[in-house]
């Protein structure tokens, strides 16, 4: 069986490393607003005939619009522009048509005013900040019993946070090499990335409730080693059958929530692992105080006798 | 024990028939016009979300009264409108939030509803000698405020809109589409005034602040009148759709437009289906071959509790709508409700390996995994919330519909998983089906 507690440096330096790079990534590259955060139009034409991508470039810049950004996703084009009204919309519309000699079906059409967005972003920093004080407080209550309930909580939010910042530094580098944009509903997914973090986390915590209250070891490292070993098969299993259906919904699932959809698949698979590897090895650490321990892989940290 | 079991049974066996029965045949009713409200993602429509502007209101009335008038308005134009199913909601204090599913003339239904739509009329301006001005282009040059008369009542009113009895479409000498409409008494007895004010002036005829026309005023009418203002068909019966609602108590401006094709939708229906079947198979697949006959007994309840959220769905049709993010909420709170069952049957071939007898194993196995399934759900359900809340702040239906389908579907896998995979791992241990360890995926 795994040694989850006793190999913690080993551990606590992939999810530093994994980490590291997603903060760097977040500071330097950032991640890419899309229109809910930032405001205007974005729409996904299709065109009767086809045409050429370069073709279309040029003719927003001839409407005025040299802001425009044109992507390709399958036979339709996707366009992203200031925001515009029903008004110039329909100007728009029609002066690509007449200069494109070619039908316009608007597959879909969203315009957000700057106002909005500028809330809606405000609002989804504050959603995801009362989600870990909730899940915080929660976890503290559900664990009241065991000595230093905080610290129980504290340990599932750093297990949160390490997979919230996996998911967005993921999302910084895709947004800088694949143009990937987040959305309203890429914080959705994100909120629901944490809400199965920390579930797994509880899973992990009951069964080392249960075995503190068992009195089966006086030592909290097998505890709770002991604990992650009883718990690692069904969290797995749950993380593979869950894994399952995002999979399918991945691949099968149609672009409209894609990016939805991979919030959740990378969530899910840094939040097994940071149930399993953070959460746990994190709560003996501190315990034992062994902090020293835990990062004794840096090189300028003294090691432990 | 065992009488608790089977009636336990029985109430199940009900429950689920009474769902079935909802929600079959599957094609015809689940989809049809009486089944599943589908969102705008999936069935292609346009969301609007109007922001009012509170400054604008009449000081007399409060921002609620205000906000409440507007909304009446804007549901009788929309009525007028013709549009299937639209919902009107009020969001915060001065935002209004619209759906109209399966809306054509998106920019049409814009204009007709979000326009004020007040109704006015301006006198000609005359400089000091009497004389008419006119701008450069030689037009007729109109006063900025709407004309008054005095009331009934003796007090300068202006003469809008809302003194209208009622206004109608008609066809002119052309045969083109002129607007007719008709004054109540007060408005016949100000409108009187201003007719024989301006006799053979020119008089605009404004709705907001735009000039309609300005015809001659040839005598001084009182009760009714006409517009004739190069209409279309749209245009003339737009405007009396506005006339005929009231003008909007404070001006709204359009903050979130959000437009799906309906064969976008039917695409994204259709794809959510197959991800769907392709993932369940997998999960049973799985369960079947780690879990065993546990496995199988988790499969029937998957089934089942699928049905019970299909006919959640159809049942409170009227208050839930079924949204893409809501599709994927669905699918995952089904890889979610076999989470409860894998944390009881892990437990369960704990206890069976610490040598306990299949009954004992199995009452261990569920009051042992309880604590773990609640506290660990109840994570969920805090998620749940705040999105819940979230999703309310702005016109994001999706994050509504996402928050709301994984709240029913994680509550409902903790009944399935508690109430219906128990009963029915008891049901087969007291029939003493099977004795071997190994259907119960445990290696002696």
């Amino acid at each position: 069986m795994i040694d989850f507690v006793g190999r913690k440096k080993w551990f606590s330096l992939i999810s530093a490393v994994v980490v590291i790079v997603a903060i760097i990534s977040l500071a330097v590259f950032e991640l890419q607003p899309g229109i809910d955060f930032t405001g205007g139009t974005s729409m996904t034409l299709h065109f009767t005939p086809q045409v050429k991508q370069e073709q279309l470039r040029r003719e927003l810049t001839n409407l005025g619009h040299p802001e425009a950004i044109v992507q390709k996703s399958g036979e339709d084009f996707l366009i992203r522009l200031k925001a515009i009204s029903p008004q110039e919309r329909e100007n728009f519309t029609e002066g690509l048509e007449t200069s494109l000699g070619s039908d316009i079906t608007a597959r879909d059409y969203n315009t957000i005013s700057p106002s909005i967005a500028t809330e809606t972003a405000r609002n989804a920093g504050i959603a995801v900040m009362i989600a870990a004080v909730a899940m915080l407080l929660y976890i503290a209550w559900a664990f009241r019993r065991m000595p230093n309930p905080f610290r129980w909580g504290i340990c599932a939010i750093i297990a949160l946070i390490h997979d919230v910042l996996i998911v967005t530094g993921i999302f910084s580098i895709l947004g800088q090499i694949a143009n990937v944009e987040i959305n309203a509903m890429f914080i959705t997914g994100l909120l629901a990335v944490v809400g199965y973090s920390v579930n797994n986390t509880v899973v992990v915590f009951d069964r080392i409730r249960e075995n503190m209250a068992k009195g089966i070891s006086r030592d909290f490292a097998v505890v709770v080693n002991d604990s992650l070993i009883e718990t690692v098969a069904r969290s797995l299993n749950t993380s593979l059958t869950t894994l399952c259906v995002v999979l399918a919904l991945f691949l099968f699932g149609g672009a409209t929530i894609h990016l939805f959809v991979s919030v959740l698949l990378i969530g899910l698979i840094a939040g097994t692992y940071s149930s399993l590897f953070v959460a746990g090895p994190l709560l003996v650490t501190w315990e034992k105080r062994e902090w020293g321990q835990l990062f004794s892989w840096l090189p300028f940290v003294k090691k432990p006798a | 024990m065992r009488r608790k079991t089977v009636s336990l049974c029985i109430f199940i066996l009900v429950l689920f028939g009474f769902a079935l029965w909802s929600i079959v045949p599957v094609n015809a009713k689940l989809l049809g016009p009486n089944g599943l409200r589908l969102g705008l993602d999936l069935k292609g429509g346009s969301q609007l979300l109007y922001e009012a502007d509170l400054s604008k209101k009449n000081p007399s009335v409060t921002d609620a009264e205000a906000m409440s008038a507007v909304i009446g308005k804007i549901q009788r134009r929309v009525n007028e409108y013709g549009v299937a199913e639209p919902t009107i909601q009020k969001q915060g204090t001065d935002r209004i939030l619209l759906q109209l599913p399966g809306i054509e003339d998106i920019n049409r239904a814009i204009s007709l509803i979000g326009e004020t739509g007040l109704l006015y009329f301006a006198e000609q301006e005359f400089d000091e000698y009497g004389k008419p001005v006119f701008d450069e282009e030689g037009n007729p040059v109109f006063e900025d405020e709407p004309a008054e008369a005095v009331s009934k009542d003796g007090n300068a009113e202006e003469l809008t809109g809302k003194y209208l009895k009622r206004a109608w479409r008609d066809l002119g000498a052309f045969n083109e589409p002129i607007v007719r409409f008709e004054w109540d008494s007060e408005g016949a007895h100000l409108f009187e005034q201003i007719t024989e004010r301006n006799l053979h002036k020119q008089l605009a005829i404004l709705v907001d602040e735009k000039v309609i026309s300005a015809p001659v005023v040839q005598a001084i009418i009182g009760g009714s009148g006409q517009i004739k203002g190069n209409f279309t068909l749209d245009e003339a019966e737009d405007l009396v759709t506005q006339l005929n609602s009231g003008a909007l108590d404070v001006p709204l401006e359009l903050i979130d437009q959000r437009d799906v094709d309906a064969s976008l939708g039917a695409d994204s229906v259709r794809k959510s289906i197959l991800a769907a079947e392709i993932g369940l198979i997998l999960l049973l697949l799985f369960m079947l071959l780690y879990y065993r006959l546990p496995g199988l007994i988790a499969c029937i309840s998957l089934g089942i509790y699928g049905v019970f959220l299909l006919a959640i769905f159809r049942v409170f049709h009227a208050n839930l709508t079924l949204t893409l993010p809501g599709i994927a909420a669905a699918i995952l709170s089904l890889g979610m409700a076999v989470d409860a069952n894998i944390l009881i049957f892990e437990r369960l071939k704990e206890e069976l390996r610490a040598g306990r007898t299949l009954g004992a194993a199995v009452e261990a196995g569920f009051n042992r995994a309880w604590t773990a399934i609640r506290d660990s759900n109840i994570t969920t359900f805090i998620a749940c919330f705040i999105l819940f809340w979230l999703g309310g702040t702005f016109g994001a239906f999706m994050v509504r519909g996402f928050a709301l389908t994984l709240f029913i579907g994680v509550a409902l896998s903790m009944f399935t998983a508690i109430v219906i995979t128990r009963t029915f791992l008891r049901l087969i241990v007291s029939s003493r089906l099977p004795a071997s360890l190994a259907a119960y995926g445990v290696k002696k």
